[in-house]
Order: structure tokens, then C-alpha cells, then sequence
């Protein structure tokens, strides 16, 4: 049952990652590759049906944390209490300056909103990418299983690391390049005309960029956390996991080369679940571990919810993603195609 | 500084400000279904406009609803761990359940509405509406369930590790609590909605502009308001009173300003409650109603503070019972305005009657002053516990997170929502004034609508 919930939230995750994610890259991207007004608006009207339905994969997974591990939900965030607030405040910022900018028709306001909106899902993806490196680093767990981290110390990940050390900060460019090109992917899917062709254009680099940080990062998070490598050793066939994110890096390669853009974005996305799960696979079964040594580590025995909950839990929370999961597929396929910029009735 | 108080602050603003947008949106998505069935049914293309032009303001509504209700549900965990760690297995259910039954379900069939119009057929665009309404109104379920467990635990286990987990699902969705409170709090969110319409009606035709949309705005908000004014205190008001007064006597009685228990006892319609003497200064009371209210007899005996130890008083006694007080007195002018108003439109006469509509114009505020002080009440009652009965509010925060850090993030918020308040007026304000044959503003207003 532990096994199932750990993957089933692994799920959630990845699901808000590859949503979320591209719409995060385009929000990245907005104020670089959209020029004119026509060109943003573009942007905006290419994720503006679903950007709020890939943001409750978050809350659902949130939730779902929350009743099936309440140990992991309860250290965790109160432990990351600083770096969660401001994301809670770029989140509110994101998403009134995405909404609003089709309410307001003065040029410097859409300006300031397009500024804001491009500089919260700037800094969003990189403070989730530092939010998982934190968590396969580690954080100065007490016996009682809670903690408190500065924002940084001596950008070290020692004993008393900061939620910002040199690792951290690789796991936050991780985080911001494969998004950025995530949503460079959507972009040359929903885009038409010369916003289609630039975002072509910068897959390239963008792609060059994360090929040599997923390399990077593979090597630090060994040098962090040796032992990251033991499930893997232990059994050899999960190797499979590090081999499907080259595999998908390069379909992702091939795809663009050959003007395939949807198969493309869905190399992307497969990108985005190896790395998540290979991350996942390294800690398991541990969920947070201790900079203070392994007798504090949250594990999943020890956060996991009573079987009798968790057996509940798996009723409903199939049904509902079943639900859920067809309303997704609906929507989407009712906006397929290119983005739709008069398409608002509002 | 006490930690305590300032998470308490903490959520308690986060979550009052929250509120002032579901409260609308569940309440307009009712009516905005009802605009659209009628459209619907007689093909009159104004009341089309009209809900498209309530679909506006709901979009932008429903925006803040979003943005303010994502940090609630982290700080279950950011400032209140404690509990989390201990209630995670019960009230993380419903908190999950909200994110995938409803927020998914809500969010699809939003963007469907707002976006889709002429990608797909007038009754799917119809059954998206209701699907929002839908959504909404079990998101609100959830999170009643949440708080009814918190105030009426039942169906529960503690497990040697000191956390609950629950033993009868069934039971713990359809606590008794929670069903009144959720009858009384939804039709609570369609006295805000009615009379958010009905202002908008009234502003119109006052204004001499718009009238035909004024007209249509008034009679919807108007039959909306009479009937949901009505029902709130009777018969959802009434009988959660009841449950209360049965199950949780501390707060009725401090809710009540009953400092002595007493057969007979009666109800005070103004009056300062003093602590320190323990009496109401200055009270108007009408005798015995209170016994009648809560036991269909006026000589039933209501128990009082004395009979309850000091140590379980809800602390915030004079607040609750301000609130409280206001909440019914609120209840009262809702009920008698809109009881006028809906005579008058029966009779014909309500678009020519200024005095109504401009009391019902200025009424706008109140019905979310009220809904905010029915949760103060709910919750300030529940004190000083945080699960009844079984856990202190001292024993649930974020002993980690320190006081100076809390007020950090409280004042973070202060200021930024005072920014969205400040947005969220400017924007409604131009919807309004621009009226509902504008042209849709940014990105439509190039659309041939």
C-alpha cells in the first residue's frame, strides 16, 4: 500500500510538472519571443483555457500528500515555511497578471502585467527545481521529524545547508531550461506565423542547454547523494529509467528536426517523467532524508497513513482521477489546434 | 508576541479575504444557470448578453477565488503542522477530494464557458454553465466536511501514534454537522450573489442606462434574494442553531451573551457583553425566546457559562458575540428588504420605486459582512479548541515556524491583498460602468462579437 501511494503522489506530481510545466515555459518565453501585442496575446490565449486546470494538479497533489504521508505534508512545509510563501505570492501574482491582462486595454498596464507574468513563472521554475534538489539533498531533520531552513547559508549542502546551495541552484536551472523548452514546444504546436518560427528557432539551443545540465545534475546529485545509486544497483532493470531520459532527449531531437512538433512536446513530456521518477526511484524509500543523519530521515513507513485510510483513499481518489482525467482529455481536445486568440468572450 | 495568535492571524485573514470571492462565485453560479436556461428555453438573445456579461464578472471573480484559495490549502501545513500531522488521515480526505472532484471539474468546464462559446453548441455551452455551477458547489462541500470534523468529530479512531483516521466514511461525509452548515452556508453564498445582482439591476435603472438588462438583473436577483433569505433562517438557520445549542453549549452561550444558565431564557437584541461582571450592560431582551428557539418551549433550561469551566470558554467572548449578533441582525434587514422588493415586482412596481432600489443598491456589502461574520461566529465558537474536544488550538500551529516569521508572511500578505482588492475593484467597476453591450476589453475587444 506504502509502495502505491508513494507512486500514486509521484503521479500527481509528474502529471502538474508536465502541465503546469509548459505553460510555465511559455510564461518564461512570453516577454522574449512575443513582440507585438498581437503576438502576446497569442501567448496568453495559448495556454488561457487550461493553465487553471493544470495549476490543480498542484492542489490535488498537495492534497493527496496531505491525507496519504500528513507526516512528510507537515514537516515539509512548515520546514520550507519562507520559500513557500513566496511561491504561494508568485503564484498569486502569476495568475491575476495572466488573467487580467485580457481585462485591461492601456498598453503601459499590459506591459506591467506582461513584466510581472513572465518574471513569476521565471522564478517559479526555478524555485520548484530547488524544491525537489532540497529534497534529494536533504534538510537538518530533527528526531521529532521537523526542521527549519534559511533561505541560504554558505551555499553549501552540508549538515546545515540554506534552501539555496550550489546543488539547489543546479536543480532550479535544471528545472528552468527543460520548462523553457517545454514551453517552447507548446509554443511552436498553438503558435502560427513568425512567433511559430522563433520558438522553432530556440528549441535548439534550449535543447543543447538541457542536455548539458541533465548531465550535470545526474554527476552532482551522485557527488550529494552517493547512495541515490543503491536502488538502482540493487535492481539493475530500473537502469531503464536513466536510459529513457536520453531516449526521450533524443526523440525529442529527432521530432523537432523532422517537423513533428505534437510528438515533440511529447518526447518533452516523457523527458519530464524519467528525470521525476528517476529522482523518485533514488530516494525511495525514503521520502525526505536527514542531513543529520539516516535515524532522522522521514521514511515511508513512518509518514505513511493508517492502511485503513489509505484503502478508503483508493476508492475515491481513483474514481475521481478518472474523472478528472477525461475532463482533462475533453478540454484539450476542444481547444486542439492553433491558439485561438479571439476566442475569449471575455 | 505569542506564536499562537499570529497563525491564528494568519489564517484567519488569509481565509477571510478568500472567502469574499467563492462566496460569489457559488452564489452568481447558481443564477448565471438560471440566466442561461432561460436563454436557453426563449431564444431572447438579451438574456444571452446578460449571462455573458455575468460570465464576466464571474471570470474575474472566480480569478481572485483561485489565486487567494491555493495558500489555504498550504498552510494547513506551512503554519498549522501540528495539527496536520495528527488530522492528515481525516480532514486530508476531503481537502484531496476538493482538488480532484471539483477544482478539475470546475476549472475544465470554466474554461469551456468563458473560451468556447463558438467552439461548440448552445446546449453544450448551457451544460458547461451547469457543470461550473456543479464544481463550485462541491468544492464548497469538501471543505465544509473539513471543518464540520473539526467542529463535531465523529466516525473517527486515534491510533497509537496519536493520529485520527477514520472509521465510517460514509459517516464522516454526511456528518449532521456539516450538512446544516452546509445548507445554511451555500444558500448564505446566494444572498451575496442575489444581491450582487440585484444592485447591479438597481444601479442601472437608477442610473437610467441599461434598463432592459436592469429589469432582468432585479427580477433574478430578487426572487434569488427572497428565497434564500428566507431559507437561511429557516429552515438551514434554525436548525444548526439547534445542533450547536446541543452540541456545542460553550459557544451558544457565549454566542448569546448567557452568562447564567437559566430555564426560560431569553434572547438579547442589543447589549454589550462585560466580562469582568459577567452580565449584558444595558440589554433589550425578549424573554424566554432563546429556550422556545432551541427547545420548542419557553421554560426549557439553556445552559450557561457558569456551568462550564473557565478553561473551555471560547477566549474571544464579546467578538463571537458581536459577530454573532450581527450575522442575525443582518439575516433580518435581508429578509425584510427583499420580502419588499419581490411584493413590488410582483405588483409591477419595484422598477419605479427608487427608495427600494436604493436601499437595495447600498445593501451590496452587507450580505458578505454577514457570511463573514456567521464563519467568525462558527469558528471563534469552536475555540479554544481547534478539533472539539479532542485538540487545543495552543497544541496545533507551527511550533517551528517562529512568531516573527509568521507576522513576516502575514504582513506579505496584507499588502499584496490589499493590491488585489484595490485590482479587483477597478476591474468590476469597469464591467459594470461599461455595462453589458460593451465590447469585451484585451484580448476580444478585436473580435467581432
Amino acid at each position: 500500500m506504502g509502495f502505491l501511494w508513494f507512486w500514486l503522489v509521484a503521479v500527481m506530481i509528474v502529471g502538474y510538472v508536465v502541465l503546469d510545466g509548459f505553460d510555465l515555459g511559455v510564461g518564461v518565453l512570453h516577454l522574449f519571443l512575443a513582440k507585438t501585442d498581437a503576438e502576446r496575446r497569442t501567448t496568453l490565449a495559448s495556454i488561457g483555457p487550461v493553465w487553471d486546470g493544470n495549476e490543480v494538479w498542484l492542489l490535488a497533489g498537495g492534497g493527496t500528500l496531505y491525507f496519504a504521508f500528513p507526516l512528510l505534508y507537515a514537516s515539509a512545509f512548515s520546514g520550507f515555511y519562507l520559500p513557500l510563501m513566496i511561491v504561494l505570492w508568485l503564484l498569486v501574482l502569476r495568475g491575476i497578471s495572466l488573467e487580467l491582462r485580457a481585462h485591461i486595454d492601456v498598453a503601459v498596464w499590459q506591459t506591467l502585467l506582461d513584466g510581472v507574468f513572465g518574471m513569476a513563472s521565471t522564478l517559479l521554475t526555478i524555485f520548484f527545481g530547488a524544491a525537489l534538489a532540497n529534497v534529494v539533498r536533504g534538510v537538518p531533520l530533527q528526531p521529532d521529524g521537523y526542521f527549519f531552513l534559511p533561505l541560504w547559508t554558505n551555499w553549501q549542502p552540508g549538515v546545515h545547508p540554506g534552501i539555496l546551495d550550489w546543488y539547489t541552484v543546479i536543480g532550479g536551472l535544471v528545472a528552468l531550461s527543460a520548462l523553457t523548452l517545454h514551453g517552447a514546444l507548446w509554443l511552436t504546436i498553438k503558435a502560427s506565423g513568425e512567433l511559430e518560427a522563433r520558438a522553432r528557432k530556440i528549441v535548439t539551443p534550449l535543447w543543447l542547454a538541457v542536455a548539458a545540465l541533465t548531465v550535470v545534475s545526474l554527476i552532482a546529485t551522485i557527488v550529494v547523494r552517493p547512495v541515490s545509486l543503491n536502488n538502482y544497483f540493487n535492481y539493475p532493470v530500473t537502469f531503464a529509467v536513466p536510459v529513457g531520459v536520453v531516449a526521450s532527449l533524443a526523440a525529442l531531437w529527432l521530432f523537432n528536426r523532422a517537423g513533428q512538433p505534437v510528438k515533440a512536446f511529447l518526447s518533452s513530456s516523457l523527458y519530464l517523467f524519467f528525470m521525476l521518477a528517476g529522482a523518485c526511484w533514488a530516494l525511495y524509500p525514503t521520502l525526505l532524508p536527514a542531513t543529520t543523519g539516516a535515524a532522522n530521515d522521514i521514511t515511508l513507513s513512518r509518514a505513511i497513513s493508517s492502511p485503513h485510510t489509505l484503502a478508503i483513499g483508493l476508492v475515491w481518489w481513483t474514481i475521481g482521477m478518472a474523472f478528472a482525467i477525461s475532463y482533462v482529455v475533453f478540454v484539450y481536445s476542444c481547444f486542439k489546434g492553433k491558439a485561438d486568440v479571439g476566442g475569449a468572450a471575455h | 508576541m505569542s506564536s499562537e495568535l499570529i497563525h491564528r492571524l494568519h489564517f484567519a485573514f488569509t481565509i477571510t479575504f478568500h472567502y469574499l470571492f467563492p462566496q460569489l462565485t457559488m452564489g452568481l453560479g447558481l443564477l448565471i444557470v438560471a440566466l442561461k436556461t432561460v436563454a436557453l428555453r426563449t431564444n431572447d438573445q438579451q438574456w444571452d448578453r446578460a449571462a455573458r456579461f455575468w460570465g464576466r464578472i464571474f471570470a474575474i471573480n472566480f480569478v481572485f477565488g483561485v489565486v487567494t484559495g491555493i495558500p489555504m490549502e498550504f498552510e494547513f501545513g506551512t503554519n498549522w503542522a501540528r495539527f496536520s500531522m495528527i488530522s492528515g488521515g481525516v480532514i486530508g480526505q476531503p481537502l484531496a477530494m476538493e482538488g480532484v472532484f471539483s477544482f478539475f471539474l470546475e476549472s475544465a468546464f470554466l474554461g469551456l464557458f468563458l473560451y468556447g462559446e463558438k467552439r461548440i453548441s448552445r446546449t453544450m455551452h448551457w451544460f458547461s454553465s451547469v457543470m461550473v455551477f456543479v464544481g463550485s458547489w462541491l468544492s464548497g462541500f469538501f471543505i465544509i466536511v473539513t471543518d464540520a470534523w473539526m467542529q463535531h468529530p465523529i466516525a473517527y479512531n486515534r491510533l497509537p501514534n496519536g493520529q485520527f483516521e477514520v472509521t465510517s466514511f460514509w459517516q464522516f461525509m454526511l456528518n449532521p454537522w456539516g450538512l446544516l452548515q452546509y445548507a445554511h452556508n451555500m444558500t448564505g453564498a446566494v444572498v451575496t450573489g442575489s444581491f450582487v445582482m440585484a444592485a447591479v439591476g438597481a444601479f442601472y435603472l437608477l442610473d437610467k442606462r441599461d434598463q432592459n438588462y436592469g429589469k432582468i438583473f432585479l427580477k433574478v436577483g430578487v426572487i434569488g434574494g427572497v428565497l434564500s433569505t428566507i431559507l437561511i433562517i429557516f429552515p438551514t438557520g434554525d436548525l444548526h442553531g439547534k445542533f450547536v445549542a446541543r452540541n456545542q453549549p460553550a459557544a451558544i452561550a457565549a454566542m448569546e451573551g448567557l452568562f447564567k444558565t437559566e430555564s426560560g431564557a431569553g434572547v438579547v437584541l442589543i447589549g454589550q457583553p462585560n466580562e469582568e461582571t459577567q452580565q449584558i450592560d444595558n440589554p433589550i431582551v425578549v424573554n424566554d425566546l432563546l429556550s422556545f428557539l432551541i427547545y420548542g418551549t419557553t421554560k426549557a433550561e439553556v445552559t450557561g457559562l457558569d456551568r462550564i469551566p473557565r478553561d473551555q470558554w471560547p477566549e474571544a467572548l464579546p467578538l463571537l458575540y458581536y459577530a454573532y449578533h450581527i450575522m442575525a441582525g443582518l439575516g433580518t434587514w435581508f429578509v425584510a428588504l427583499m420580502l419588499v422588493s419581490a411584493f413590488l415586482l410582483w405588483r409591477g412596481k419595484l422598477y419605479r420605486s427608487r427608495w427600494v432600489l436604493w436601499a437595495l443598491l447600498l445593501s451590496f456589502p452587507l450580505p458578505y459582512i454577514a457570511n463573514t461574520a456567521g464563519w467568525m461566529t462558527a469558528e471563534l465558537g469552536r475555540q479554544p479548541w481547534l478539533i472539539y474536544g479532542l485538540m487545543r488550538t495552543s497544541e496545533g500551529y507551527s511550533n517551528t515556524v517562529s512568531a516573527s516569521n509568521g507576522l513576516f508572511t502575514l504582513l506579505g500578505f496584507m499588502g499584496l491583498y490589499t493590491l488585489l482588492g484595490l485590482l479587483f475593484t477597478v476591474l468590476i467597476y469597469r464591467e459594470i460602468s461599461d455595462g453589458p453591450d460593451a465590447k469585451a476589453h484585451g484580448a476580444a475587444a478585436h473580435n467581432a462579437d
